[in-house]
């Protein structure tokens, strides 16, 4: 049974619809990310499903029961604030006992469960530390503790590691990860960074507008967006996306755009078997563009080097071919620099096409 | 030629030194970047270069010119600071076009470079409108055009992309670095994200609590470390840095880490006679750890998989050597599980060697 199940769920602020139409579930020890941009809905999600909202319409069951009309205590949810909310002049074993003392836990029993949270979240030889000392991570791992010290049966995770600088944030990530996979709580997690939920979620939700534009695995979303906004959304860089026409020769097909021509003709019929508008959109993800110094292939085409991004190991190359500018990413080739001339080769079973008026995938 | 040149820089606060010893030299039109953690002393540094703060100690030199006592108003430097101040109550083309006013130019030239600069910066559409409508880059783009106006000889631009989403500070980026050539201007630019640093620096000065732990390219930087600092705070994933001792193992040199052990790489063996009595940090990057599904012959370490971030076009597997977690950057068509059997082998020719109780690089 699911631990989370969301139906139809529906918010109005006056006469601002927040969420339109959202339903998913969350499976027992998964974590599902609600990813979008600012105003996309999912922190507005994320607080109905606390009870911090009320619905318009819509149902939320944790474990199966429906808990609409259960207050927000009492919804056996634990809630990690994008702060922290670490109580400063509070130890770390009082920071996790407090939730306890509050439900009028006896003492010899809270003190068996702060022990048991804080090895379980790796807190036990800071247990007398007050909370404004804490670093980050410690300030990360307690305010999970205090959390999970309550046996929710639900864990939400509301942009924790938003404020964070880039280097702490990746190490926090990290230990995140594994926090989440030694505790094993359902969990929902909302960000707006997309690296972020795929590195940590088990499924995505990607929002915009109040509604789930897609849900799935890491991988399919990635992989396999259905729409132009999720293709443009996941992956950083961005996919390239190129507006072109189809154009039908003699036994070929191309993908048109200006001088930019791509042959398709082995995908000819799977494109004209969909209905679609005129106006499509070319999609290739960086990684999928490789480059040479020399003509390898009979398919290469020659491009200019406009740019070079060294990004560690690998580097990201904007190149413009036959008018076109895309981005090509890959291990960094010593010589070449803005004005080189390369081959670029686009892996043609990693092509995406949109309709570019209803932004629906074609293949 | 010379751009700007800062010798032996220094300043303290109460109770804290922000800057110590800061030397470096910008080469004129060249894109820099100082990067660090937040409170490495960044925004200090260019406030002495633009003359808002006076260092303790030091000198500061725009070409050749020693501009200690020159006011910042006539040092011919142009700052974008994190939150751009804009007048809200005036339009887009009178806020780029005010500082030309205060230099009493004549209208006409006024209107004309202020719609060079907004044609140059994608802005036309902005100039009628008031900075309350405007969008966290639109802002920033308008508060750039207001200093790129007046022609500065050096730009400093303080963490300018840290307020907005990540979809949109990679786009900036690319205009910042293709403006940047475009106008041929001599940059200083500071964050704490190393990816954007590398991306767009030509040199970068690596800054840490007030002290330049390295100046390079970012080849350089990412390449050969000189300091564990360093080393660890370019480049994501973070390298894999463990404690080691250099040991005799009959002909061969080893660096044992106790729960692995790898030949000296070539380059360090002249040192070997200086390392041997120290205590040494073994450094070795995530793509340069691969990982086995059956061991090999040739030295390979058996661990257990701990964790998995999906990156989208790559995976980063966390392994477990017996009590070292090691992170690893693979391809996205292998395929791991939590708690898989695995066996680690390195590229043992890119090892990085740094003496544990200095930082510094061994090689």
């Amino acid at each position: 049974m699911a631990k989370l199940v969301v139906k139809k769920l529906r918010k109005l602020f006056g006469t601002f619809e927040a969420v339109k139409d959202v339903s998913f579930q969350v499976e027992e020890k998964e974590t599902l990310c609600l990813l979008g941009p600012s105003g996309c809905g999912k922190t507005t999600t994320l607080r109905m499903i606390a009870g911090l909202e009320v619905p318009t319409s819509g149902e939320i069951l944790v474990d199966g029961v429906l808990v609409n009309d259960v207050p927000p205590q009492k919804r056996q949810i634990g809630l990690v604030f994008q702060d922290y909310a670490i109580f400063p002049h509070l130890s770390v074993f009082e920071n996790i006992a407090y939730g306890l003392k509050v439900r009028k836990m006896p003492d010899a029993q809270i003190k068996t469960k702060v022990h048991e949270t804080a090895s379980l979240v790796d807190v036990e030889s800071i247990l007398d530390v007050p909370g404004k000392k804490l670093g980050l991570s410690e300030m990360q791992r307690v305010a999970i503790g205090r959390s999970i010290a309550l046996d929710p049966k639900l864990l939400l995770l509301d942009e924790p590691l938003s404020n964070i600088d880039a280097k702490a944030r990746e190490r926090m990530r990290a230990e995140l990860g594994k926090l989440q996979k030694e505790i094993g709580i359902a969990t929902v997690y909302v960000t707006h960074d997309q690296l972020e939920a795929m590195t940590l979620a088990d499924r995505i939700a990607v929002m915009r507008n109040g509604l789930i534009e897609q849900i799935g695995t890491t991988s399919e979303i990635y992989d396999n967006a259905r729409t132009l906004f999720v293709a443009n959304f996941i992956g950083s860089p961005s996919m390239n996306l190129i507006d072109c026409e189809l154009v039908y020769g003699q036994e070929c097909a191309v993908l048109k755009s200006g001088d930019f021509t791509f042959d398709v003709t082995e995908l000819a019929k799977r494109i004209g078997e969909k209905p679609r508008g005129k106006q499509l959109v070319l999609g290739m993800r960086p990684e999928n563009i490789s480059l040479n110094v020399e003509k390898t292939n009979p398919e290469a085409m020659e491009a200019e080097v406009q740019l070079v991004e060294p990004v560690g190991a690998k580097s990201i190359y904007h190149i413009k071919i036959a008018g076109v500018t895309v981005l090509a990413k890959g291990y960094a080739m010593p010589g070449v620099n803005i004005g080189s001339r390369v081959w670029a080769t686009f892996n043609r079973d990693k092509l995406h096409l949109f309709d570019k008026e209803t932004e629906e995938g074609i293949i | 030629m010379v751009g700007l040149r800062l010798v032996n820089i220094s300043k303290a606060a109460v109770k804290k030194r922000i800057l110590k010893n800061v030397s470096l030299e910008v080469a004129d039109k060249e894109f820099f970047v100082a990067t660090g953690p937040p409170g490495a002393g960044k925004t200090t540094l260019l406030k002495i270069i633009a003359g808002l703060i006076a260092p303790d100690e030091g000198a500061v030199y725009i070409g050749d010119r020693m501009v200690n006592t020159v006011p910042a108003g006539e040092r011919d430097v142009g700052m974008v600071f994190e939150v751009p101040p804009l007048y809200p109550n005036r339009t887009g083309f009178q806020n780029i076009a005010f500082p030309l006013e205060i230099q009493k130019m004549n209208a006409d030239t006024i209107r004309g470079r202020v719609e060079e600069v907004a044609e140059l910066l994608q802005i036309t559409h902005l100039l009628d409108r008031k900075p309350t409508t405007y969008s966290g880059g639109e802002l920033q783009r308008v508060a750039l055009a207001r200093v790129l106006v007046r022609k500065p000889r050096i730009l400093l631009l303080d963490e300018p992309l840290k307020n907005l989403d990540a979809k949109i500070r990679e786009r900036t980026r690319v205009e910042l670095k293709r403006l940047q050539r475009e106008f041929g201007i001599t940059m200083v630019f500071s964050t704490h994200d190393q990816l954007e640093a590398t991306a767009v620096g030509d040199r970068i000065a690596v800054i840490n609590e007030g002290v330049i732990e390295q100046t390079g390219t970012p080849q350089e930087l990412y390449n050969s470390p000189k300091t564990v600092f360093a080393a660890r705070f370019v480049g994501s994933p973070t390298m894999n840095l463990t404690e080691c001792a250099l040991k005799q193992v009959g002909e061969r040199w080893v660096l044992d880490a106790s729960d692995f052990n790898i030949d000296l790489p070539t380059l360090a063996h002249e040192i070997e006679r200086e390392a041997i009595a120290s205590e040494l940090l073994l450094g070795i990057r995530p793509e340069d750890v691969i990982l086995l599904n059956s061991p090999e012959s040739g030295r390979c370490f058996e661990g257990k998989v701990e964790l998995i971030q999906n990156f989208g076009d790559e995976r980063v597997v966390t392994t477990r050597v017996g009590k070292t977690s090691l992170n690893s950057l693979t391809g996205k068509e292998r395929v791991f599980t939590y708690g898989q059997k695995v066996y680690v082998k390195f590229n043992e020719e890119k090892a990085h060697l740094f003496y544990k109780k200095t930082g510094i690089s061994v090689m």
